[in-house]
């Protein structure tokens, strides 16, 4: 399991900052999705790996239980990052449409930031 | 528990709901609602720093959960006046805003506002380290919505790049924070530093890939050198009042770096040792320097405000990179000169661009030439660093502090060939905006200027004589800051004493950490577990 953990966050990964460095801002916004993923599995693995534990320590000390604190910061990161994907979508499909172009790049920026309001 | 530390928090959370859900469709009543609460926060701000001034620290426990389980809010010196600089700054931007008109021309500016301010003085006041990334995110996703404020090609072009840019600093924020976490099985800040002190350095290796990660990531919300690639482009292409809030923002990133690294990475802490002396100074220097020649090489008013604060925030962090006691007090004091400075050039500069655009060119003279040459005098010989401004008595402080760095040769060269750099930058740009005008066209300047979005021509007329005397009352602080620097200095002394003597803070923050919850053993450790989770579950729903 802890093979499978730690590939997943590396593939993951890898993955997604290889589309984060491309140039348009579709496979940029997938990138960033896939980097959000292997953040969470990354966050969960941190309270170490148990299987079929309760999340809470009880009275009988001798029984096995997995932290709950990873899984808690891990559904608050989801809820972020899901939002932010979401922010990102519409501030780039506003850039597109008003440039016609969805190059992240802003190669006609240059000079003339100066035009802009 | 003392309820005062949550109110510049609640405030604006509570002011910006109210104001998308009531008073949508009532400007007036926005501006009424933005205004009086930035006042409120800028009163909370000064009754904490005088509560602070007596080296108290005081807590608030959320849901009254005691310290490591629970999250917690820490009034110390230096948050209290993080809280008051980040206030003030506020309520001049939002009277700008007003005056300027800035806030019609696109929806929600001042709901946007009130969430930026909880955002940046949530963070400034936090006590745990999941909850300072928690409200980096408030204050992030209010700044992508105030960055793209009004619309436009470039504004959306410039805003696509700086959200990726955070949400990568985001997710690189998570990925150190769960490695802290899996190492020191905790987040509180406090408690981090007492787990990080009993690290033995053999099993270091982990955690320092933690605080590493976690460096990055405040050097990107500061713009430290290699990470600093957001911040022109980011500034000049935002409205510039929007930019002029924004000049807090490096700020939370120099403050967190602050925090951090002398709370639970320290200077003295075994485990985390000489992690940042090879290289954090040559970067905050080069940070410097970058942006002084940038200052000089640019073409538009915007960026070259932008080059400027990027230039002050790499004198600011090559004080703190000192990670001296006397170099953190004068770090404090250029610190709070640094913001002022920045928002008011942003506010000039704004203030140009709505009379002759923003291109550093000879061009028709502009209206009230001469007033805003005056301020654009100010505004750079207070950046440059020239007597009588606070600016001077800053970079004085810094260069004093460095006298005893092996380095200071370099700093001390660094530090003034960039005053150098930016003075000539400003005089450059002051001749070819100010000086070399030709004709009095003004009629022609307006149309000329705004074909992205037309409608602002009226605005220009109508842009209230609040612009100008929020620019100039802008000036004021500056003063009192040179006037009274010797209180202020005094404050910033004992603020970087107690900075790097954390005991107090720790202790106070894990007062409560053995609070009996039942008389058994067993209950209790069930319990504390219990409100671990309890209180991590409430925080999703606040947020």
């Amino acid at each position: 399991m802890e093979l499978l953990i730690a590939s997943a966050v590396g593939i993951l990964s890898a993955a997604g900052i290889y589309l984060v460095l491309r140039k348009r801002t579709f496979p940029v916004i997938l990138g960033m999705s896939l980097l959000s993923y292997a953040v969470n599995i990354f966050l969960f693995s941190t309270g170490r790996l148990m299987t079929g534990a309760p999340p809470i320590l009880n009275k009988y000390q001798d029984m096995a239980y997995t932290d709950p604190l990873p899984q808690a910061l891990v559904l608050t990161a989801i809820v972020i990052s899901f939002g932010m994907t979401a922010v990102i979508v519409m501030v780039a499909l506003a850039a597109y449409l008003s440039s016609r172009d969805d190059r992240i790049d802003m190669i006609h920026d240059q000079t003339t930031g100066g035009d802009s309001q | 528990m003392n309820h005062l530390l949550i109110a510049p928090i609640v405030l604006p959370a509570l002011v910006g709901p109210f104001i998308i859900l009531v008073l949508r469709y009532h400007i007036d009543l926005q501006r009424i609602f933005a205004i009086a609460s930035c006042v409120f926060q800028v009163i909370l701000g000064i009754v904490m720093v005088s509560q602070a001034n007596s080296g108290l620290v005081q807590i608030y426990e959320l849901g009254n959960w005691q310290a490591p389980f629970g999250i917690v809010l820490v009034l110390d010196r230096l948050s209290a006046m993080m809280v008051l600089l980040t206030a003030s700054l506020g309520l001049a931007v939002v009277l700008y805003a007003t005056g300027s008109r800035w806030d019609e021309r696109g929806e929600n500016f001042h709901a946007l506002f009130q969430f930026q301010l909880m955002g940046i003085i949530g963070a400034f006041l936090t006590g745990d380290a999941f909850n300072l990334f928690v409200f980096f995110e408030v204050l992030l996703i209010a700044s992508y919505g105030l960055m793209i404020h009004a619309g436009g090609t470039q504004r959306f072009l410039a805003g696509t790049q700086y959200v990726v840019f955070n949400l990568l600093g985001s997710a690189l924020f998570l990925l150190a924070l769960g490695t802290i976490y899996s190492v020191t099985g905790t987040l509180n800040m406090a408690d981090i530093a007492q787990r990080v002190a009993e690290i033995p350095i053999q099993d270091s290796a982990l955690i320092r890939v933690g605080a590493m990660m976690l460096f990055l990531v405040f050097s990107i919300k500061a713009a430290l050198l290699p990470l600093h690639f957001w911040l022109p482009a980011s500034y000049a292409n935002a409205p510039l009042p929007v930019a002029a809030l924004f000049a807090i923002m490096t700020k939370v990133g120099a403050y967190a770096i602050l925090r951090m690294y002398t709370l639970a990475f320290g200077p003295d802490v075994a485990a985390t040792a000489g992690l940042l002396d090879m290289w954090f100074l040559p970067a905050a220097l080069l940070t410097l320097l970058i942006g002084a020649i940038g200052v000089l090489g640019s073409r538009e008013i915007g960026r070259l405000m932008a080059f400027a604060a990027l230039s002050s925030v790499g004198t600011l962090l090559t004080a703190i990179a000192l990670m001296t006691p006397v170099g953190t007090a004068a770090a404090l004091y250029y610190m709070i000169h640094s913001t002022l400075t920045a928002a008011l050039a942003f506010l000039i500069a704004d203030q140009i661009f709505e009379r002759r655009g923003g291109e550093i060119a000879v061009k028709p003279v502009m209206s009230q030439n001469g007033l805003l040459s005056a301020l654009f005098f100010i505004a750079a010989i207070a950046i440059a660093g020239m007597p009588p401004l606070s600016g001077f008595l800053g970079k004085i402080m810094v260069l004093d502090a460095a006298r005893a760095h092996p380095l200071a040769p370099w700093i001390w060269g660094v530090i003034l060939g960039g005053s150098l750099i930016t003075m000539m930058g400003f005089a450059r740009a002051g001749t070819l905006i100010f000086w070399s005008g030709y004709g009095l066209d003004q009629k022609k300047i307006p149309i000329s200027q705004n074909h992205d979005n037309g409608e602002t021509d009226e605005d220009n007329h109508t842009s209230s004589r609040l612009t100008l005397v929020v620019c100039f009352a802008l000036i004021g602080p500056l003063i009192a800051h040179t006037a009274l620097a010797g209180y202020i200095l005094r404050y910033t002394e004992a603020t970087a004493q107690s900075l790097f003597n954390p005991q107090v803070y720790i202790e106070t923050v894990l007062a409560n950490r053995d609070r009996p919850v039942t008389s058994s053993h067993d209950d209790d450790d069930a319990h504390a577990q219990h409100d671990e989770t309890q209180s991590h579950v409430s925080t999703e729903e606040e947020h």
